[in-house]
């Protein structure tokens, strides 16, 4: 069954389209991604999911059930906001416990859950602390706790690994991943980072001006662009003009090819001009320019190097030419 | 390099603008004490406890009095409504004209206050409205809901807006959320508004003198007392224990608002 459906849902606000046609079919127990540029459209939908906002055209479904005319307060879904939106004048416990207590739960039963909750989040033992106690990430935890102890049916996080720095954002991104897997909730997850979205979902959608690009599995997403756009947000692809690929295969469409894919060689379809050089480590960067068009290759430590200025030859194997036949 | 110590100069000058300030105050409160009972003589030429004792019995004191508390206390009680309500709907809505009705609400404590009083006198002739405790109340509130708003509207502006969605998104309807959310947030600011309002309608005598009528809140029995002198150091009782007691409330609403100076609500 379908945790979420959108069908043809719009949002506009005045004259900007923030989302403009949307279908959207996100399966039970899924994580699901939605990643894009800001303003993009993607948070807006998250909200539309959580009824904080109201589709101006369309038909949005949870669990089957129409939810158009449902405040967010009667909707199975809890959320965990961007900026943790933790209540300042509680402790960590009646924080956690909120959803609980307005449900008429009893004080005993309720603070046993929402222990229960920071348990699980490895927060146990935090509950007399006040949020303004607490750092960044521990925030971030109690806030998912505070989702969690509800028991929702879908869980929607905005960004909430945007806030914290680097080592604690992919040991967050794993405990995420393991969470939902133990309980098994469709977790609908918003990111700008591609990393983020690529490594922790089932499924990502691609946004854009308000509209869905592609949705797909992250291999799908990263390897199978359909459009140049998603070939250079997600996956940093080169993407190579109609006209270039229409000389090179003598179909009329764009392509991508991923830099790690890019060999230099003596003698190649493709002859690119070194405009830059950068060492990362395991590999280096080479930027070329080749007929107006920017490229990007990766080359392993032990490839011989160009230099600056040199004139090169490139080439690549035969699949690895991704052609994006949907798109200009 | 940097002193930390103030020339002498410098001092002279913070003492005498302090003594200039608060030398007339405590000369008010030097007469309550005088045995001198027509006019006020340097140095007194003795002190008395006495004028405590007659200050409690005359009733016109009495009267001043609880006329004064009745008005700042209704006065009070409907700029924290009104003033609420309007802070909320400028800083939580977007509409048309919101920008004007800001300035428009701020705007009565920028106007003098001959002003606002002859234009409620002049609108209350025009209603046929007689002169009761409720137009005084009435010229009172056009400053307590200024103060009020300008509170409520900073508190608004401090807690996240974040805050109301996520008691909405954990299952709390509109009146919910303003108990558990909104209310415990506000509550400060709204005790320091209510404080201020209070202490400013209770020693109003401008808009009061265009407003009243025959009655007499204490500010105006106080002025009255000085142009026909009877019993003189009363007022200066008077004025002594008013001190007091409208001192208390800006302290308390000084010492409440001191520790809030981070942001309810912040995320981060």
């Amino acid at each position: 069954m379908s945790a979420v459906t959108f069908d043809k849902v719009s949002r506009h606000f005045g004259a900007v389209r923030a989302v403009d046609g949307v279908d959207l079919d996100i399966a039970e127990g899924e994580f699901f991604a939605m990643l894009g540029p800001s303003g993009s459209g993607k948070t807006t939908c998250l909200r539309l999911i959580a009824g904080f906002e109201r589709p101006t055209a369309g038909d949005i479904r949870i669990f089957g059930e129409p939810v158009a005319d449902l405040p967010p307060y009667k909707r199975q879904v809890n959320t965990v906001f961007q900026d943790y939106a933790l209540f300042p004048h509680l402790n960590v416990i009646d924080n956690v416990a909120y959803g609980l207590m307005i449900a008429g739960q009893g004080r005993k039963p309720r603070h046993k859950a929402a222990d229960e909750a920071l348990e699980m989040v490895r927060l146990g033992g935090y509950g007399a602390r006040r949020p303004s106690e607490l750092s960044g990430g521990q925030r971030q935890r109690v806030a998912l706790a505070r989702a969690l102890v509800n028991k929702p049916r879908v869980l929607l996080l905005d960004e909430p690994l945007g806030a914290l720095d680097l080592k604690l954002r992919e040991q967050m991104q794993e405990e995420l991943k393991t969470l939902q897997r133990q309980l098994g909730i469709t977790f609908v997850f918003v990111t700008h980072d591609q990393g983020e979205a690529l490594s922790m979902a089932d499924r990502v959608a691609v946004f854009n001006e308000g509209r869905i690009i592609q949705v797909g599995a992250p291999e799908d997403i990263y390897f199978r662009p359909e459009v140049p756009f998603v070939a250079d947000f997600v996956g940093s692809s080169n993407v190579l003009p109609a006209a270039l690929v229409a000389r090179l295969t003598g179909e009329n469409c764009p392509a991508a090819i991923r830099p790690e894919r890019l060999q230099l060689a003596e003698d190649g379809p493709v002859m690119a001009r070194v405009t830059g050089l950068s060492f990362l480590g395991l590999t280096t960067r080479v930027s070329f320019e080749a007929e107006g068009t920017r490229l990007t290759a990766l080359l392993p430590q032990d490839a011989p190097r160009p230099a600056q200025g040199d004139l090169v030859a490139l080439t690549w194997a035969e699949g690895d030419l991704h052609l994006m036949r949907a798109g200009l | 390099m940097h002193s930390d110590r103030a020339p002498l100069t410098l001092k002279l000058a913070a003492a005498g603008g302090l003594l200039f300030l608060h030398l007339p105050i405590l000369l008010i409160f030097v007469y309550a004490f005088t045995t001198e009972e027509k006019s006020f003589a340097w140095p007194p030429p003795g002190l008395t406890l006495k004028w405590f004792a007659v200050t409690w019995h005359r009733p016109d004191v009495w009267e001043a009095l609880a006329l004064s508390v009745r008005v700042a206390a209704i006065s009070t009680v409907l700029a924290l409504i009104l003033g609420t309500l309007c802070a909320a709907a400028v800083s939580r809505t977007r509409f048309f004209g919101r920008e004007t009705i800001s300035l428009l609400v701020i705007l009565p404590i920028a106007l003098p206050g001959v002003v606002t009083g002859i234009a409620l006198r002049s609108a209350f002739s025009l209603a046929d409205v007689p002169f009761s405790t409720w137009t005084i109340v009435l010229g009172h509130a056009t400053f307590c809901v200024v103060i009020v708003y300008n509170n409520a509207v900073a508190r608004f502006r401090r807690t996240s807006g974040s805050l109301i969605e996520a008691s909405m998104d954990l299952g709390a309807n509109m009146f919910q959320t303003l108990r558990h959310v909104i209310m415990p947030n506000m509550a400060t600011a709204l005790v320091v508004g209510g404080m201020l309002a209070f202490a400013l309608s209770f020693d109003e005598v401008i808009v009061t003198t265009f407003t009243a009528g025959q009655q007499q809140t204490l500010p105006i029995w106080m002025l009255e007392e000085l142009v026909r002198p009877r019993e003189r150091p009363v007022t200066n009782v008077v004025a002594m224990v008013v001190a007091l007691v409208t001192m208390l409330p800006i302290l308390g609403a000084y010492y409440l608002t001191r520790g809030t100076d981070q942001v309810a609500g912040q995320g981060k």
